[in-house]
């Protein structure tokens, strides 16, 4: 049973700098609300920002139910994020969550990898921290250009094995994610797969995972105007045809797509 | 208590607060978010013949107070409609009236014939003014001769309430409205988006995938409310005003222009609640200035 979608005015609890260009904020709902899952996003409203017209959609890093709070991972991409980064604790934040579908938990002795990039890296944590799994067969692999651009992730670290890669080769594996040895020569030790970060790292990563013949899902991305299925405009062309990323995904199973 | 209900031709609404095709779904997509049967009414998605794909994406570009969309009428078709659609709402307590697409006469003429056999839908939209598609749609509403074509032959199959739903890209509002007035039409419906662009100067790329698309939002509502005063001035039939609305001042602006109705279109994207708020905020208007009926605003522009 899904929980119902809602149009929320949050509590800002916390905004905190994560580095040069990440935020997480922390807001507080005054209603109870549960069954949120990895992959589903919520859709913030962005008060007095010059030309912003629509919401932004940002992926859960994070809940609590008892306090009723959501986290979320935001990265400063454009006007929209820019000011959301700006509101201060105390603030009211309205949004409408919970919305998409998430990434199919994984069964009880899967063996997962789980790859972010950017801001991708939100739901991957959740992931990490909800799937209950033994912490030995979770891998989490992220990627980022520089050790400035990785966020603190100390407070998962014990749900998983940490492993990073960095395009000048200041922290972990140099180059991409796809150039990690667990990626580009240990990937058949999974039996699942999962990922959020830039298209082409997505891309790259489906495909390798089609040629492998391992399960994967995949986070899409895609400009969105209402976010709840009715303006049809963020659609991805799968093998079945367009289908609303913010409702029917943004989580797809690579072979539904085109890759 | 005051009365907010009106009249489209025959057909009773209980206020006149419909939302706009292309912003609702098909009512089930908004149903977490508000009690349906508080509306004055629903129209659904633009509905074709035949399943459509719709255009590539990108299909939106967010514009200053707007957006631009070319999503080019994706939908299913009517026979999806009528099989699997159509049962799960039919029992809703609201005007549920259906968005009606063709690229040729005959598309729209076989369309309503087959709407026509559904109880519960007591009206349809014909929309002669979609931006987004390259054959028909708007194309039969930027002339008097096409638009009298279009409209004269569904009048002659479709019983019910016939609303014609007009394009703002034309020289003369007015003119297509008396037009398809002459042919019939019970009511007419604007406007409908207007012909917009955006580029990226980056790439030096149009950003959507059909290189223009169509203009929603506040940024459109001074020429919408222009031109339902225009149409309202100019016609004997009931005018539904739209575009550009987010709030109940914004929808009894348009009343005082003279539209009989409403549709809230873009808002609902931002706030899926935004409808049930116009309502409740036209209420409060009328207490407020002590007003009986909302039949008194309607074109109660005093020049």
């Amino acid at each position: 049973m899904c929980m119902k979608k809602t149009v929320t005015n949050f509590l800002l609890l916390e905004n905190k700098q994560l580095n040069n260009d990440n935020f997480r904020l922390l807001l507080q709902s005054p209603n109870p609300f549960s069954d949120i899952f990895p992959g589903q996003f919520i859709n913030v409203e962005i008060k007095e920002a010059k030309e912003v017209f629509l919401r932004r959609p940002f992926s859960i890093l994070d809940v609590n139910y008892n306090q009723r709070t959501i986290s979320l991972l935001v990265k400063i991409l454009g006007r929209g994020s820019k000011k959301l980064t700006e509101s201060a604790a105390g603030q009211t934040i309205n949004a409408i969550f919970p919305l998409g579908q998430s990434f199919t938990l994984p069964d009880k002795f899967d063996r997962i990898l789980l790859i972010g990039g950017g801001s991708g890296v939100a739901p991957m944590l959740f992931m990490a921290k909800i799937c209950g799994l033994d912490p030995a067969n979770v891998t989490v692999l992220i990627g980022a250009r520089s050790v400035s651009d990785h966020i603190d992730v100390s407070e998962y670290l014990s749900f998983g094995q940490f492993l990073f890669t960095t395009e000048d080769g200041s922290l972990g594996e140099k180059g991409y994610v796809t150039n990690h040895p667990v990626f580009s020569e240990r990937l058949n030790q999974y039996d699942k797969i999962y990922t959020c970060g830039p298209n082409l790292m997505m891309k790259a990563i489906g495909r390798k995972a089609i040629e492998n013949n391992i399960f994967c899902e995949v986070s899409l991305e895609n400009s969105m105007a209402c976010g709840f299925g009715v303006c049809l405009c963020c659609v991805e062309d799968t093998k079945t045809g367009h289908k609303c990323v913010c409702t029917d995904g943004p989580v797809f199973n690579v072979n539904d797509l085109k890759w | 208590m005051v009365n907010l209900g009106i009249k489209i031709h025959e057909l009773e609404f209980k206020n006149p607060v419909l939302t706009a095709s292309g912003t609702c779904g098909f009512g089930k997509e908004i149903a977490d978010f508000m009690d349906l049967s508080l509306l004055g009414g629903l129209v659904v998605k633009g509905t074709t013949l035949k399943h459509r794909e719709g255009n590539a994406y990108p299909r939106m570009a967010e514009t200053p107070s707007g957006m631009l969309n070319a999503v080019g009428l994706q939908n299913k078709g009517v026979d999806n409609f009528i099989t699997n659609i159509y049962p799960g709402i039919k029992d809703l307590d609201t005007n549920i009236i259906v968005n009606v697409n063709g690229s040729t006469v005959e598309d729209y003429v076989a369309l309503t014939e087959r709407l026509n056999e559904l109880d519960r839908i007591p009206a349809i939209e014909l929309n002669i003014s979609c931006p987004n598609v390259k054959e028909g749609g708007m194309a039969f509403g930027i002339s008097c001769a096409s638009a009298e074509a279009v409209v004269k032959a569904v009048r002659k199959v479709y019983r019910k309430t016939l609303i014609v739903k007009l394009s703002p890209n034309v020289t003369d509002i007015a003119e297509i409205a008396k037009a398809v007035e002459g042919q019939g039409a019970d009511s007419v419906s604007l406007i409908n988006t207007l012909l917009g662009m955006a580029i990226n100067a980056e790439t030096r790329k149009p950003v959507l995938s059909t290189i223009t698309g169509g203009l929603s939002g506040p940024a459109i509502k001074p020429i919408a409310l222009r031109m339902v005063w225009q149409v309202f001035n100019a016609v004997k039939i009931p005018v539904i005003g739209m575009g550009g609305i987010m709030n109940a001042t914004d929808a009894i602006e348009f009343l005082i222009a003279g539209a009989s109705a409403v549709q809230v279109g873009t808002a609902i994207f931002i706030d899926p609640t935004i409808p049930i708020q116009i309502i409740d905020g036209i209420s409060s208007y009328m207490e407020c200035h002590k007003i009986q009926s909302v039949n008194e605003i309607i074109g109660s522009l005093q020049c």
